[in-house]
């Protein structure tokens, strides 16, 4: 060994310093990122064919899947704006009393004042967008712990929207609000969708080819290419045919996926989002690059209080009344479906897709037990122990690499 | 002082320990005499403190190779505690007093005197007050560590480890940080130890100190033993050759700048320590940079190099005043991000901590601070983007598989090469180095260096902070010294020798140097 020798934290050798983490499949080597995300995927389906075992072909028929995909939108929207809290190293424990309040406000306005349908939607929105700036500026300029402030304004906003209320339930009368929660789009809109969405992928994965070649670097092979417009074309087939089946796509559910594309796109093609993950996975270098860490994190906790306003606007034309106890603990739905989508809550990593994914477990536990008559406490109890085994699973793999 | 026929206080043999893909110590033998201090030197990295961390039981049997004997007797450390009761005690490079005790509590501290439980204060600071005589120091045992100075707290380390009846005596770069006086001091106590029959291993980078204390000299490099031989029998350069095993003179390219006009000029920076009111970390520097010009800036641990580049970048965390001028147009910069804005670059040191977010791509980190240029001002263009990495990782010899790998799984040198790109990648006028090749290999050290020269001759002005002398001396056009925050020299690349630029980093001022010469 004639190698220069240095102190501990040093070089590893140059073969095997450089290898990307892999998993060897089969004949097939994955990437360590990419399989986390399928080992969500798989107990996802794991999760499916044990209910609709379960509950004698009940759960996976055309009508539950709908009611399904309706109860993964409340928590979706969330999960999506706490991805992004979450990546920039934060939290915000106050969603789901803001839900309440946001969506109380918007009752009130309507039922009370008796505006329309344009004004109540715009105040739901904004009295999430305001509660967000405020914590936002808390957190980001003031230096108080997220913790702390988010879980100040938990108990806050709780007892704003049951003072308004004076806890009373406000009933939904708008025609108009309900079916934002509760309506369909008519069937031929939804082949329209997945028609738009089969051609978004083919020109998506044909342009990021093209890019990729005339930078000169290796584009994919005919096979791969293939696979990545068949496999999601697939997807939305099954998925638009089978809810076309029942009575067309939930309205929430176009909610939900406007939002999450958003957040795909805002986390994955801009500045802002690729800035959200430096600070997250590394303040102090994310300062050092010229990052304003302030107004990013404010952005942040702006951004999740708007889709507060937006996931209180379902959860209350889907119940068409807004009681003062309204979304109760859904921040930690929210919390748990980023955590289980392979969200890290020290920060700089996790992806809106996986906290979707999470979101979509976790109705899918609460459906599928709900479909059982599991009793109350035990449905608690498993959803709890499904959080921690996720983060288990996770930490275990982590640590064998 | 040689005991010829006793049998050495203490025998390392064939010592080796190996670190993930890296074998820091190699075959090394190495003995102490009772009554002696025996120097251990080497660059850094070479080993000396890794050898001292496997005798003092930080690194516990069996993780290294080898036999440790003390007085003839094997023995087998499982942790600091077992080192500690075979009579070694450890003064580590970084202080580790607790501060906010006192200096009685600190020595005693987890072995107080005590009776049924209750510690005994009266009989633990008599106790300490004798040690803290014995050694002829004027401390009391009840000032808290914090009120005390650096060469102080020093005192106190040796006081700890002698409380605990140290028979052999580490010192890692005792005198690093200290003032001339307290050097005194220092070497009176060590000569007053000798008497007393203690071992004394000092390691030390000073090596006229080194010649002034020790009794016998080892040098180590690349994890081996060089050799040992009585300090009578050497001199400096002899030492230098052996600790560094090849000429300077292939490590750093010939450079051939030709500086063109001021790009970049400071006057009057002055920082204050965010904790500390009134305590100036930087004060009173003034220096200018001119194009294709290296100017290093060398100092001591703390001499506030890194604090006055992070204040001109706008980072400090403390009160900055100054005034900074960029191509001559004086310019205000409150934030790192007007600081790249105007043209400089930062590559700050400690990569983990300050350069690199580990857990993304090489890609995502080389764009971080130029994302808006390279990218786009909102949406990203993943390929405009994935096009200029890998161009720079070409250019910059990044050894990965692409420019999508995982930066925290690269080696030093790569991850070094990493934050390097980012800050070409804005493009800078002015480029700050601050500690460019800590902890990484020889090889990687040279292409940084080619890197360095190439910068400096396509027109950058770089301003280069290193604590390894060679380094800064091998690279610079001109050296700027400083010493406690204020600026004690200027040299130039003909003038600065390492013992002129050391001597005004330990706070002599330049004109003093003049004169003796």
């Amino acid at each position: 060994m004639s190698q220069p020798v240095h102190e501990p934290t040093i070089d590893r050798p140059p073969v095997t310093t450089d290898a990307a983490p892999q998993l060897q499949v089969g004949g097939f080597r994955i990437p360590k990122e990419v399989f986390r995300t399928y080992t969500m995927v798989f107990a996802l389906l794991a999760i499916w064919l044990f209910f609709h075992y379960k509950t004698g072909g009940v759960f996976l028929s055309a009508r539950n899947f709908s009611n399904l995909m309706l109860q993964t939108a409340v928590t979706g929207v969330l999960a999506v704006g706490m991805l992004m809290v979450i990546v920039a190293g934060q939290i915000d424990l106050s969603v789901g009393s803001l839900v309440g309040l946001a969506g109380g406000i918007a009752a009130i306005v309507q039922g009370w004042y008796g505006y329309g349908l344009g004004v109540s939607l715009a105040s739901a929105v904004l009295v999430g967008l305001m509660v967000g700036a405020l914590q936002g500026w808390l957190v980001a300029y003031a230096n108080i712990p997220a913790f702390i402030a988010t879980l100040g304004g938990l108990l806050a906003w709780r007892g704003v929207i049951l003072g308004l209320s004076e806890g009373k339930t406000i009933p939904i009368g708008l025609q108009s609000f309900k079916t934002i929660g509760q309506g369909f789009v008519a069937r031929p809109v939804g082949i329209v969708i997945a028609v738009v969405a089969v051609a978004a992928v083919i020109w998506l994965t044909l342009r990021r080819n093209r890019g990729r070649r005339r930078y000169g670097l290796p584009a994919a092979s005919a096979g791969n290419l293939a696979l990545r417009i068949i496999a999601p074309t697939a997807l939305i087939v099954a998925f638009i045919m089978t809810l076309n089946s029942w009575a067309g796509v939930p309205i929430p559910v176009i909610i939900l996926l406007v939002v999450a594309l958003s957040g795909v796109f805002l986390t994955h093609n801009t500045t802002f989002g690729r800035y959200l993950y430096a600070i997250g996975g590394n303040p102090d270098a994310a300062r050092l690059s010229g990052i304003n860490l302030r107004s990013h994190i404010l952005a942040a906790f702006c951004l999740m209080g708007a889709l507060a306003g937006v996931a209180s606007i379902i959860y209350t034309a889907r119940v068409a009344s807004a009681s003062p106890d309204a979304g109760n603990l859904l921040e930690l739905d929210a919390i748990a479906a980023c955590v289980i989508g392979g969200t890290s809550l020290m920060g700089g990593r996790g992806t809106v897709f996986g906290a979707c994914l999470g979101a979509l477990i976790m109705a899918s536990l609460d459906n599928g037990m709900s479909l059982r008559n599991v009793e109350p406490y035990a449905q608690y109890i498993v959803k709890g122990a499904v959080l921690v085994a996720a983060v288990g699973f996770d930490m275990l793999g982590r640590r064998r690499r | 002082m040689e005991s010829i026929g006793t049998l050495p206080l203490l025998e390392m043999r064939e010592i080796t320990k190996t670190f993930p893909g890296v074998r820091a110590l190699d075959g090394v033998t190495f003995a102490l005499k009772a009554g002696e201090i025996h120097a251990l030197v080497g660059e850094n990295g070479a080993g000396k403190s890794t050898l001292m961390k496997v005798l003092g039981g930080v690194y516990p049997y069996p993780e290294y190779g080898g036999e440790i004997r003390i007085g003839g007797e094997p023995q087998r450390f499982t942790g600091i505690r077992q080192a500690e009761a075979a009579g070694i005690a450890v003064v580590y490079q970084e202080l580790s007093l607790v501060q906010d005790l006192t200096v009685g509590e600190n020595i005693f501290l987890g072995r107080e005197p005590q009776r049924f439980g209750i510690v005994r204060w009266e009989e633990l600071y008599r106790r300490a007050h004798q040690l803290l005589e014995d050694l002829h120091v004027a401390i009391d045992p009840r000032t808290p560590v914090r009120q005390l100075g650096i060469g102080q707290q020093q005192l106190v380390e040796i006081a700890k480890a002698l409380s605990q009846n140290a028979r052999i005596l580490v010192l890692d770069e005792p005198t690093a940080a200290l003032t001339d006086a307290e050097v005194e001091t220092l070497s009176a106590i060590l000569h007053q130890l000798r008497t007393r029959g203690v071992g004394m291993i000092y390691i030390s980078h000073k090596l006229e100190e080194v010649f002034r204390l020790s009794d016998h000299i080892t040098v180590l490099r690349d994890g081996r033993t060089v050799g040992t031989q009585p300090t009578v029998a050497l001199d400096q350069s002899r030492v230098i050759a052996q600790m560094v095993g090849r000429e300077v003179g292939e490590i750093f390219p010939q450079a051939v700048h030709a500086p063109g006009e001021v790009v970049f000029e400071v006057r009057e920076m002055s920082v204050e320590d965010a904790n500390v009111a009134g305590k100036m970390l930087v004060d009173g520097v003034s220096f200018a940079v001119r194009r294709g010009e290296v100017l290093g800036i060398a100092g001591l641990m703390g001499a506030g190099r890194s604090d006055l580049l992070t204040a001109i970048f706008g980072a400090h965390a403390g009160r900055v005043s100054g005034e900074i001028f960029i191509e001559g147009k004086r310019v205000r910069i409150t934030s790192p991000a007007e600081a790249i804005k105007f043209g400089i670059g930062y590559v700050t040191e400690d990569r983990k901590r300050f350069g690199l977010v580990l857990e993304q791509t090489i890609l995502h980190n080389m764009t971080l601070a130029a994302l808006r240029q390279v990218s786009g001002s909102f949406v990203t263009d993943a390929d405009a983007e994935a096009a200029a990495g890998e161009k720079s990782a070409r250019e910059l010899r990044i050894k990965a598989r692409n420019v999508f790998t995982i930066a925290g799984t690269l080696s030093g040198g790569n991850q070094q090469k990493v934050v390097l790109a980012k800050w070409l990648l804005t493009k800078p006028r002015v480029l700050f180095l601050d500690e460019p090749t800590r902890g990484i290999d020889i090889g990687a050290k040279q292409e940084i260096y080619a890197q360095i020269i190439k910068l400096a001759h396509d027109g950058l002005a770089i301003v280069l902070v290193s604590s390894e002398m060679p380094e800064v001396l091998g690279l610079s056009d001109r050296v700027i010294v400083l010493h406690e925050g204020h600026l004690m020299g200027e040299f130039t690349r003909t003038q600065a020798t390492p013992e002129s630029v050391m001597s005004c980093a330990t706070g002599h001022k330049l004109e003093k140097i003049k004169v003796k010469r």
